[in-house]
């Protein structure tokens, strides 16, 4: 096999180890590179997916509502209006007459049909060019129907996923303030930056409540738009995630002083560390800080007999790691860690340089680091190191099939709630059951 | 024949698409690029385009499809995607040593203007020397038609472009020890479709060429390589022959009625008879299938597919009153929906509803043609129909049990009644790749999971716990 690396791409690629760390990122994917990074609509309409009370309509040719459609795996425990897929399905004439008429139509339609809390309409790459006036539309129909309608500036183009998180922030800020917060208590938090992928945001709100702590707004996981209206009233932004909510702690800090803190949910140690952080916020009242001293304690006691179990078969077993955002890289490492393996490829579709930098810090020596990677790339790291498991997103599952490896998804379609305390445990089943599976017996990797 | 129920409804035309019961042009050329050997299917549009669709098409198959991008920024959209494009196919051709790149257009570079066979040609000039792939493009501006839409007009840009050229400075064409006997083009089916055709043209002792063949490349056996591109799917050296083939048979009677073929442009242009049929899902279907390979091959049907044939009219007859006036829904791509039905219509299932999200304007009259002889009362044909529409009718009709792909699970599921994964995607079930559909033998598959979905619905209602059925 010849090089898999594009010289174009050379230094979107580092090895621990070798020279000092470099590693070049956060640019335009290569062509023909085939970058598993998706589109900045693709970043807006997965962070602000899990708002349920609301209609996400996208504006423009059917494609990008088809492909989002239930997409991720973001539960609500009341309204589903999110799992539908709303589109105004541009077709020819609308392009070439503009299609704001149509937008229109569709959002009175669509509101009066759904009586949705707010309208979220996303502009796709061609409604940049046609130039419909997305702001001008949704500030007429917000005032006719009274709910927040707000444009999404998510055209597929401009930037990659990350532009997409910003807008969506962009959008969400838009929301931020308007709610009453009057029986807001000074010992309340927001969430950011958590999805609620198969009801992970359920264990984590219960862990603060646990700890006394009020949870004003999910954002965005099993989120209403009520709550974000109101989100003002918290004492403190927690976001996790690598940035996609991160915009909106900073407009808030911005607007209304409140702080935040960056927090992960993978793993014991960035999970207990998590409620630590968030208790040091609240000096005033040492109970909150107690309360999370023993709900670690009382977690730890069950969690830890269980992983000895899996930890016996995985220990000197290596992982791979691709993942859309760098941050949750950290965690991952870290709990492998904790299961006995070793981690030996790590990359990200959009991490910054700092997470790279954090990233090179926490892993051994030989480990590839890689920034925008795709198939080729990655299959050859992965036989090169003789990995026992890779964890991706479905795009990167069947890389590992085919080549005869174990797979964990770790991406929003994953089922199985791999947060907190317990999802450290669901997470070793996850790796145990594709590690240990009898089928690799059989494949052609190893029956040379 | 009773007279045809109006269409006509009272609701209005909705303005909005909830939850589509089709996807966009360039899905379908990505599918169809993905059937030729050694072609990568590249998407001249934005980054993400490409891995919206490698994903979704990844959750049916289970397979890895990689799909090229121009990956076009902002800059290029205003200048132009030209450059990226260029760029792109150097780096496929590097990367992948693809012995055909084959280009279709986004909503994006549509709108812009982006000239893709000028870009195409200056590539030629530019680096012709370079010993380049074979390049193939099309048209999908995903504002105008289904992922089927792009889907055959791939199969036709290919046969526009590929079939009768001896000059494409980049492939040695080998002259073939056997001329094909004839050029089967079946439309979107599943790989076991593919497989099974094969079969048949093998069992007949006649090569032929399936255009496009995605069985291997799209449900390729486990091996310890990741290949650039997976092996198989029809050769660009038989596809460039496919004008001295006798016969051009072509499935989808609604594709027929668009009159905008591939299998018509082999006709018109290099005079190969060409043979419209429906999907061969049915009984009839299926014979007026073989009753042309017999006429196009001089042979007679093999022993095993006429004693197939004959099982499958013993089991309608086996089954037939389990299923007697059920009424089902059926939903999805036009041409499939159309072949169900036809095939419904025979074994006393009442088809109530068809709907897809397509808008050939031949929906009705296809229907019309595969259910006329045998059905009392004609289904509701309904075109550019969405899953929120869809929902209303049923309502009204309560149907049985539903036919279609994956997405209609959220109403199946509303409705506690049966849902028959068929076409695609499939979604939420295991194995969508190894569907078969087509044939006696697909036909069977159908009729017995058909028939046991009313059984299992029947029996998990009943208190009784019936053991015997």
């Amino acid at each position: 096999m010849n090089n898999p690396i594009l010289k174009e791409r050379a230094d979107q690629v580092h090895r621990k180890g070798n020279a000092p760390f470099q590693i070049s990122c956060d640019r335009d994917s290569l062509a023909g590179a085939v970058s598993q990074r998706a589109c900045v609509f693709c970043g807006s309409r997965v962070v602000l997916y899990p708002i349920a009370d609301a209609v996400h309509l996208v504006h423009g040719p059917i494609g990008c509502a088809a492909y989002t459609w239930d997409i991720r795996g973001a539960l609500s425990s009341g309204p589903e209006l999110h799992r539908l897929s709303f589109s105004t399905d541009l077709q020819e004439r609308d392009v070439i007459f503009g299609g704001e008429k149509k937008l229109t139509n569709a959002l009175n339609e669509l509101i009066d049909r759904h009586h949705p809390n707010a309208a979220f309409v996303y502009s796709t790459c061609i409604v940049g060019i046609i130039g419909d006036d997305l702001e001008a539309i949704c500030k007429r129909m917000s005032e006719e129907k009274g709910i927040p309608v707000i444009p999404v500036q998510s055209e597929g183009f401009k930037g990659n996923k990350r532009a997409g998180y910003n807008a969506a922030c962009r959008a969400m800020s838009r929301l931020v303030g308007t709610g009453n917060i009057d029986d807001v208590s000074p010992h309340s938090i927001n969430i950011l930056g958590d999805f609620n992928l198969a009801g992970e945001i359920w264990i984590i709100r219960q862990y603060f409540e646990r700890m006394g702590l009020q949870v004003v707004a999910n954002i965005t996981g099993d989120g209403r738009v009520g709550d974000i209206a109101r989100s003002h009233g918290a004492a403190v932004n927690v976001v996790q995630c690598s940035g996609a909510t991160l915009d909106l702690a900073k407009m808030m800090k911005e607007d209304y002083n409140i702080p935040y803190v960056r927090v992960s949910y993978f793993g014991v140690e960035d999970m207990a560390e998590s409620l630590y952080k968030v208790a040091n916020f609240f000096p005033d009242d040492p109970s909150i800080l107690e309360q999370a001293k023993a709900l670690v304690r009382e977690e730890l006691s069950v969690l830890y007999p269980q992983l000895q179990a899996y930890r016996q078969d995985l220990e000197g077993k290596k992982a791979a790691i691709y993942v859309g955002g760098a941050f949750k890289a950290f965690s991952l490492v870290k709990a492998f860690r904790l299961l006995g393996m070793k981690v030996v490829m790590v990359g990200s579709q959009t991490g910054t340089s700092e997470d790279y930098q954090e990233l090179h810090e926490i892993t051994d020596e030989g480990t590839i680091i890689v920034d925008d990677s795709n198939p080729l790339e990655l299959s050859a790291f992965l036989q090169e190191k003789d990995v026992d498991i890779f964890v991706g997103g479905v795009k990167e599952r069947p890389i590992a099939y085919k080549l005869g490896l174990g797979f964990c998804d770790h991406n929003h379609e994953r089922k199985e709630a791999l947060e907190g305390f317990v999802g450290m445990l669901n997470f070793a089943k996850e790796v145990h059951s594709t590690v240990m599976s009898p089928v690799w017996r059989f494949v052609p990797r190893n029956n040379k | 024949m009773t007279k045809t129920k109006s269409n006509q409804t009272n609701k209005t035309n909705y303005v909005s698409t909830t939850n589509a019961c089709k996807l966009c042009k360039p899905l379908g050329a990505c599918i169809a690029f993905r059937g030729i050997e050694n072609c990568v299917p590249y998407l001249h549009g934005s980054q993400g385009c490409a891995t919206y669709m490698r994903r979704y098409i990844i959750s049916h198959f289970r397979e890895p499809i990689d799909i090229a991008s121009s990956s076009l920024s902002e800059k290029h959209a205003v200048y132009g995607g030209g450059p990226n494009l260029k760029k792109g196919i150097l780096n496929v051709m590097e990367k992948y040593e693809a012995k055909m790149v084959g280009i279709a257009t986004t909503c994006l570079t549509e709108t812009i203007g982006d000239d893709v066979p000028q870009f195409l040609y200056e590539f030629n000039e530019e680096f012709g020397d370079q010993g380049l792939p074979t390049l193939v493009n099309v048209a999908t501006p995903s504002y105008s038609g289904t992922h089927m839409e792009g889907f055959h007009a791939t199969v036709k840009a290919v046969i526009d472009q590929l079939v009768g050229k001896t000059d494409m400075n980049t492939i040695a064409i080998a002259p073939k020890t056997i001329i094909p006997n004839v050029n089967i083009i079946p439309g979107l089916v599943s790989p076991e479709d593919l497989r099974h055709l094969r079969d048949i043209l093998e069992d007949f002792g006649i090569a032929g060429t399936i255009l496009p063949d995605y069985s291997d490349t799209l449900d390729a056996p486990a091996t310890d390589e990741y290949a650039k591109i997976p092996e198989g799917g029809t050769p660009v050296a038989d596809i460039a022959q496919m004008h001295q083939a006798k016969a051009t048979l072509e499935f989808g009677r609604v594709l027929a009625a668009t009159g905008n073929t591939g299998g018509e442009l082999l006709r018109d242009r290099h005079s190969v008879p060409h043979y419209a049929l429906g999907l061969p899902i049915g009984l009839r279907e299926c014979d007026r299938f073989f009753a042309t390979l017999e006429t196009t091959t001089g042979q007679p049907t093999p022993r095993k597919y006429t004693q197939r044939r004959g099982r499958l009219v013993d089991a309608y007859v086996d089954g037939h009153k389990y299923i007697f006036g059920k009424k089902a829904v059926v939903y999805g791509e036009e041409d499939l929906c159309v072949a169900i039905t036809a095939f419904l219509a025979e074994i006393g299932v009442k088809p109530v509803l068809c709907a897809s999200g397509g808008k050939s304007g031949h929906f009705q009259e296809a229907i019309t043609a595969v259910t006329q002889e045998l059905l009392r009362e004609p289904p509701l044909v309904k075109e550019g129909f969405d899953f929120y529409e869809i929902a209303e009718e049923i309502e009204q009709l309560q149907p049985d049990l539903l036919i279609g792909t994956s997405k209609g699970y959220p109403l199946a599921r509303k409705l506690q009644i049966p849902l028959l994964r068929v076409g695609f995607p499939i979604h939420d079930r295991f194995g969508g790749q190894r569907t078969l559909h087509l044939g006696y033998q697909g036909t069977q598959r159908l009729y017995d999971q058909l028939v046991n979905a009313v059984l299992e619905k029947k029996q998990a209602d009943s208190p009784v716990g019936y053991g015997y059925l």
